[in-house]
């Protein structure tokens, strides 16, 4: 099936290359990051996470977030998206493969690596979080690539699968949840040491990665004969509204904790990211976008009428993965490292090395997704599904779905 | 028999088969091997460094062959397990350290450690953190 | 054609694997040289069940003095002195030992009104070699561990640069070697070795000075300057010199509130 990939327009090479480019450019940085160490980066001993793990944070959310659509199909047989479930599974590969990517980039000895392997060690979150993103790259490799060729074949899905699909789906859960374990139970670090980290975190997931998801659908659609149905979309934009409001439910409740007990160390990074510590205001404007789109996203998703406009739909969900993005790809780490366990602030900004490293990582994400996704819609292309219509799909099902669905 | 596209496959096969084999015939007209010779430290430099009898921690058969083991089991027993006295088969004790017992005696990384390395193209990355006696400042 | 051509596959696939099973049995079959008998704590090496240190800050509180500790310490580690054009620390700068201010060093909010010469005193901050530290929980590798003698030790053999330590240190004792340290090396100890960039390194309660029945540079350093400046001894033994101390002063910890049973305790 993966022939597939290598049958495209003009537009579509122009992208693989334009991907490729990027992804050659960022590994010539990454090279000399190498070379030279992480002092190419603006992380210091104070701050001594950054970029590269905040988008680490961010995307195993996106990962997580297919179980928002491979949930209510297999468990509760929601027909509408039967042909979007790949999507997600798909999107997942890619995402696990970029947080995986940004840790290699984050570590001083990439080369020792597999001494997390050779010396297993259980009292450790990190190495429970590489064998939960390592699982989860293959589930969803293995179900997606087994059920889209089995499709393609007008074969039943095979019965093990069912097994795998319900087990990827209590393993999205647990991805989050691990990751969030990372930040909260460290003692030194006030503003991650709190129960809620892992709730936040995978509302927070729940919104922004079926929004993206739904962002690539839209572009799927346009560039393609693939349309994932009006009803489905209406649908996840839902989600995404419940999602996101309790992401900012959440954030108010970390709030009030912080300001109504008085207890500083709650308290201080909530300044630093609204007005500020110690006269280091870097992240303000960044934080007060994050809250002022947060509350627009919420005010174009909540009301049916703004939410199903099919203009303004993906405005708002642009907005909430912006939005969602500062949160965690920019506040949630530098934030957890001011104020420093002296109580002082040292800045930290990416570099722009971190930033072309980064670009290498998100190209190499996009070229999986690039390849994945049209693999995808080719497949669907030729099953005839989607052409047209509200409901994707022929109008009769064939009996292996009828067989399959029940 | 009639060989569908033949040509290609042939070609292909004759290209593979010499980058496969490309050491071999690309060495062939350079200067025969030789057998490195790592400068070994005398009796005098032995006994100026602190040490009573002029023998390396084991022998040089057990070196040449297990040297490399030997470091990786006294690096952790060192390190790790805290222990850093070493008795040998003839029953000397050393101190497990690669800068105060090795290279008291092995001086000079260019003359003794490389000669053999070069030799088989490896690159341990030892002198990363432990500093050679000589030599140091012409690397930086 | 297709089954034999299976069939074959299988039967190459199943030689190979045997091979491959066959040759390290060969390997070890064939022996070698015999070699000592082993490892053994060096003699003369100072014990503990659990190491500790008093700091007494009525005698060690100036800047200078505490740049003399540091400088003990770093010169003897090969610890890099990290600056920048004009000569000033940088923010990605390696310490293990080095001094503070008050409010820097006791967190904790203690008084709102400390008294002033208290106020004004600098305090040596080094690794506390907690009793329950969060640094060692964390480490994916065990690249930083508990020894039995209580000491939190790096081995940076092991170390994979994740920072996952220096994220978990409440008292942010931890360095990372962001770049090659050995530009910035202007004295070298040969008896010990350097780090390599990209590793982490903190105070090791100078494991390697206590292996030869010395103490830690640092603690040697101080009761230089000032007799009685430093403790260093068994925490679990009542009648070590730091029980003693202990006993004798009023003394504080670092953020003791984060649970961790830091080892290093300042007599105010």
């Amino acid at each position: 099936m993966l022939e597939r990939a290598l049958k495209g327009g003009p537009k579509y090479w122009a992208w693989i290359l334009f991907l490729l480019a990027v992804i050659g450019a960022g590994g010539g940085v990454w090279i000399w990051q190498l070379m030279e160490g992480l002092t190419l980066t603006d992380m210091s001993r104070d701050v001594s996470w950054g970029f590269y793990i905040a988008q680490l944070t961010y995307l195993v959310g996106v990962a997580a977030s297919g179980v928002m659509i491979v949930l209510p199909y297999y468990f509760h047989h929601y027909k509408k998206y039967k042909h979007l479930v790949i999507f997600g599974e798909f999107l997942a590969i890619a995402a696990c493969l970029m947080c995986m990517l940004f840790v290699v980039v984050d570590l001083g000895q990439p080369q020792r690596m597999l001494n997390i392997v050779f010396h297993p060690t259980p009292n450790s979150i990190l190495f429970w979080d590489m064998i939960v993103l390592n699982g989860y790259l293959f589930l969803n490799l293995i179900i997606g690539w087994t059920c889209l060729g089995t499709d393609l074949r007008n074969q039943p899905h095979p019965k093990w699968i069912k097994g795998l699909v319900y087990l990827s789906i209590v393993w999205a859960f647990s991805i989050h949840t691990v990751t969030a374990f990372l930040y909260q139970g460290l003692p030194g670090r006030h503003f991650w040491l709190t129960a809620i980290l892992a709730a936040r975190f995978l509302a927070s997931a729940f919104c922004a990665g079926p929004a993206i998801l739904l962002l690539l659908l839209q572009v799927v659609k346009k560039v393609t004969s693939f349309d994932p149905g009006w009803e489905a979309t209406k649908n996840i934009a839902r989600t995404i509204a419940y999602a996101m409001c309790a992401n900012v439910f959440f954030f108010l409740l970390e709030i009030f904790t912080a300001f109504y007990s008085g207890i500083p160390g709650h308290q201080h990074t909530l300044e630093f990211f609204f007005v500020g510590l110690d006269g280091n205001t870097t992240l303000v404007p960044w934080m007060w976008t994050f809250a002022i789109g947060a509350v627009v996203s919420l005010a174009l998703l909540i009301p049916p009428k703004l939410r199903e406009n099919k203009t303004i739909l993906p405005i708002a969900l642009i907005i909430l993965v912006i939005a969602t993005w500062i949160d965690k790809g920019l506040g949630l780490l530098i934030g957890g490292f001011t104020p420093n366990p002296f109580e002082g602030v040292t800045s930290y900004w990416p570099s722009w090395q971190e930033l072309a490293i980064s670009a290498m990582v998100f190209a190499i994400g996009g070229l999986v997704i690039t390849v994945l996704f049209k693999v995808a819609t080719s497949v669907k292309q030729e099953l005839e599904v989607s052409q047209k219509g509200d409901v994707p799909g022929p109008v009769e099902e064939k009996p292996s779905e009828a067989a399959e669905a029940a | 028999m009639k060989f569908h596209y033949g040509m290609p496959i042939f070609a292909g096969l004759i290209i593979f088969l010499g980058l496969v084999t490309f050491p071999l015939w690309f060495n062939a007209p350079s200067e025969a091997y030789k057998d490195p010779e790592p400068k070994l430290p005398t009796e005098a430099e032995v006994k100026a460094a602190g040490f009573d009898t002029f023998a390396c921690v084991e022998s040089t058969q057990f070196m040449r062959e297990k040297h490399m083991q030997l470091l990786d089991e006294w690096r952790d027993w060192a390190l790790r397990d805290g222990k850093r006295s070493y008795t040998n088969a003839q029953g000397q004790t050393f101190e497990i350290s690669l800068q105060k017992t090795c290279m008291k005696c092995h001086t000079s990384k260019k003359e003794f450690c490389d000669k053999c390395h070069e030799a088989t193209a490896v690159t341990p990355y030892c002198w990363d953190c432990h500093i050679e006696p000589e030599g140091y400042n012409e690397t930086h | 054609m297709k089954r034999t051509r299976r069939s074959f596959l299988k039967f190459a696939g199943a030689t190979a694997a045997a091979g491959l099973c066959f040759s390290p049995a060969l390997s070890i079959a064939s022996g070698s040289p015999g070699h000592g008998s082993g490892p053994k704590v060096t003699e003369g090496s100072k014990h503990a069940q659990r190491w500790a240190m008093v700091i007494d800050t009525n005698k060690i509180n100036t800047k200078e003095q505490i740049l003399e500790l540091e400088k003990a310490c770093h010169v003897w580690h090969n610890v890099p002195h990290i600056v920048d054009e004009e000569g000033n620390p940088t923010k990605q700068e390696l310490k293990w030992i080095w001094g503070g201010h008050f409010h820097e060093v006791f967190t904790e909010k203690h008084n709102n009104f400390p008294a002033e010469e208290i106020e004004n005193r600098e305090y040596p901050l080094l690794c506390n070699h907690c009793e329950n530290p969060p640094c060692v929980r964390v480490c994916p590798t065990k690249a930083t561990y508990q020894r039995p003698d209580g000491i939190v030790a790096m081995d940076y053999h092991r170390c994979i640069g994740c920072r996952y330590c220096m994220a978990g240190c409440p008292f942010g004792a931890r360095s990372f070697n962001f770049m090659d340290p050995r530009p910035y090396l202007h004295e070298l100890n040969k008896d010990f070795p350097t780090r390599t960039r990209g590793v982490v390194e903190k105070c090791n309660f100078c494991v390697d000075r206590l292996a030869q029945g010395l103490r830690p540079a640092c603690v040697e350093k101080a009761n230089e300057i000032a007799p009685g400046a430093m403790f260093f001894g068994d925490l679990l033994q009542e009648d070590s010199e730091v029980r003693q101390a202990l006993r004798e002063h009023f003394t504080i910890r670092r953020k003791p509130s984060a649970g961790t049973e830091p080892g290093v305790y300042y007599i105010i």
